[in-house]
C-alpha cells in the first residue's frame, strides 16, 4: 500500500524538498475523496488547505449571476490545487468542484503556515513552488485571453 | 561540351524539378463530391478530379492550392487519409473571401487543384519512438493524414499521444473521429477547450496543460505540432520542459501563399520559403527565426 510520504516524495511538488520538510509536509497531510458534484471549496470561504490531486477532475468555477457557474480551469491528476491558503487574507477566489470522483491529499495550510512563520527555508522552499505553480497558471490565463483560436495570430 | 536547355533550368530554378516538369502552375479540375459542415465556421470539401479515378498521392502535412474559380487561390492542407487516393480531404475554415466563396460550394461544382507542395510530417523517421501530438483549433486538420498513418502502422511505433486544444466545446473539430479514436486503447486522446460552456465535462484550460498529463517518453519522443503561431510557442517550451529535444519537435507553419513552388517569395521566411522547404520544419532549424516579429 501507498503511504502518504511515498506520494509526497515522488510528487513533482516536493521535489528535492529537504527530508524534515518533507516528514512535516506528510504530518499535515490526509486522504481526501469528493464525490462528482461536490463542492471542495467556495469562493470566499477561509483557504485553509491546498490538494495534491491523485485521481479524477476538479473545475475551478466562478458564478456570475446572469450566467450561472463559469468553469475557468479543471485540474487533473497529479496537478496542485489551491494557492490561496499561503497568501492573505487567506480566502478562496473561486469555487473548486469535483466534476467526477476525486482522490486527492488535503495539507493544512494552517498547520503549515504557522511552521512557515517558525522556519522561513521552508516558507521561502513552499513560495519557491507556489510561485512556479502561479506563474504557470498565469501564463495560460493570458493564453485563454488571447483568445488564439478566435482569430489568425 | 554543349549543355542543353534544361541542365541550366535545373541548376538556377530553386526548386525540384519534378514539380515543374509535372505543370505546377497548372490547375486541375476536380469536381465536389460531398461538403460536410464540421463546426460553424469550419468545413470539409471531398473532391474527386474530374476524368480521372485517382487524385494525386500526397504525404501526410503536404498541402493543395485550390482555386475557386472567380474568386481566387488559397493553400489549403490535406486532411484526409493518404491511404485512399480516390478523395481529395481539405478541411479550412470560412475567414476570407475565398474561403468563404469555398464554403458555398456545393455537390458537383468544380474547382481548380494544383499540388500537392511542401514538406510532410517525419512519420517514416520516427517508426520505433513515441509519437506525440499536439494540435489547436484548425491546426488538427493537417495532422490528421498523419494520425491515419500512425493508426494504420500503429505497430511501428510506440506510445502514441493527440493532445488537441480549442476555443470551445463547439469548435470541436472531427469530434466523431476524436470519440473513435479515444475508445481505442493503443491511441491517448487529450481534448480541451480554452471555454467552458453549459454541460461540458470535459478539460478546460489551455492545450499546454496537457503536456505534463500526456503518456510518453521525453527520451525518444517525436512531437509534431500545428496551430496557431503562439500556441505553438508556448508548447515548444513545454515539451521542451518535459524533456524533447528541439531536433525532435516538427511544427507546422503558415504564411499567405501564392506561387507554392518558391517562385514568388510571398511566403518567405529567412532563407526559407514555407510552400517549398516547408510546412513542416523541424525546430531546431527555424528556432532563431520562429516568433521573431520581423520575420
Amino acid at each position: 500500500m501507498e503511504t502518504l510520504e511515498g506520494i509526497l516524495s515522488e510528487h513533482p511538488f516536493f521535489s528535492g524538498l529537504e527530508e524534515r520538510y518533507l516528514k512535516l509536509a506528510v504530518g499535515c497531510a490526509s486522504n481526501v475523496r469528493f464525490d462528482a458534484g461536490e463542492f471542495i471549496f467556495r469562493e470566499g470561504e477561509e483557504a485553509n488547505h491546498f490538494y495534491l490531486i491523485r485521481e479524477g477532475k476538479v473545475a475551478l468555477e466562478i458564478f456570475a449571476p446572469s450566467r450561472g457557474s463559469l468553469t475557468i480551469q479543471t485540474l487533473e491528476d497529479g496537478e496542485i490545487l489551491g494557492w490561496s491558503w499561503l497568501i492573505p487574507p487567506y480566502q478562496w477566489r473561486f469555487d473548486a468542484r469535483a466534476v467526477e470522483t476525486t482522490r486527492a491529499i488535503a495539507l493544512d495550510g494552517r498547520c503549515l503556515r504557522a511552521k512557515c512563520e517558525e522556519d522561513h527555508d521552508l516558507g521561502y522552499e513552499l513560495l519557491k513552488r507556489f510561485a512556479s505553480i502561479l506563474g504557470h497558471r498565469l501564463d495560460a490565463t493570458r493564453f485563454q485571453l488571447l483568445d488564439i483560436y478566435g482569430v489568425a495570430i | 561540351m554543349q549543355l542543353d536547355f534544361s541542365f541550366w533550368i535545373f541548376m538556377a530554378l530553386p526548386f525540384d524539378l519534378n514539380i515543374a516538369r509535372s505543370e505546377p502552375m497548372l490547375p486541375r479540375p476536380f469536381s465536389v463530391k460531398q461538403v460536410v459542415r464540421d463546426t460553424h465556421d469550419t468545413f470539409t470539401l471531398k473532391l474527386q478530379p474530374k476524368g480521372e479515378s485517382v487524385a494525386p498521392a500526397f504525404a501526410p502535412g503536404q498541402f493543395n492550392m485550390l482555386y475557386v474559380f472567380g474568386a481566387g487561390e488559397v493553400p489549403i492542407s490535406i486532411s484526409g487519409d493518404p491511404s485512399k487516393p480516390k478523395t481529395l480531404v481539405h478541411t479550412t475554415r470560412a475567414v476570407g473571401m475565398v474561403t468563404k466563396a469555398m464554403s458555398s460550394l456545393r455537390r458537383g461544382d468544380v474547382i481548380g487543384v494544383r499540388g500537392p507542395f511542401g514538406s510532410c510530417w517525419p512519420l517514416e523517421e520516427s517508426a520505433g519512438k513515441d509519437v506525440v501530438i499536439v494540435a489547436g483549433g484548425i491546426g488538427l486538420a493537417p495532422l490528421r493524414p498523419a494520425v491515419y498513418h500512425l493508426l494504420s502502422q500503429r505497430e511501428k511505433y510506440g506510445k502514441v499521444a493527440l493532445l488537441y486544444g480549442t476555443r470551445s466545446p463547439n469548435d470541436i473539430l472531427f469530434k466523431q473521429e476524436l470519440e473513435q479514436w479515444r475508445a481505442r486503447f493503443d491511441f491517448d486522446v487529450f481534448v480541451t477547450v480554452d471555454r467552458g460552456i453549459d454541460g461540458w465535462r470535459g478539460s478546460v484550460g489551455v492545450v499546454t496543460t496537457l503536456i505534463p498529463r500526456a503518456p510518453f517518453d521525453p527520451a525518444g519522443a517525436v512531437a509534431l505540432l500545428c496551430g496557431p503561431e503562439v500556441m505553438m510557442r508556448f508548447t515548444v517550451m513545454e515539451l521542451q520542459k518535459r524533456g524533447i529535444a528541439a531536433d525532435r519537435i516538427y511544427l507546422s507553419l503558415e504564411r499567405n501563399m501564392k506561387c507554392a513552388v518558391g517562385f514568388c517569395g510571398r511566403c518567405q521566411f529567412g532563407p526559407s520559403f514555407i510552400c517549398k522547404d516547408g510546412p513542416v520544419f523541424r525546430y531546431d532549424a527555424i528556432r532563431d527565426l520562429f516568433g521573431k516579429r520581423e520575420i
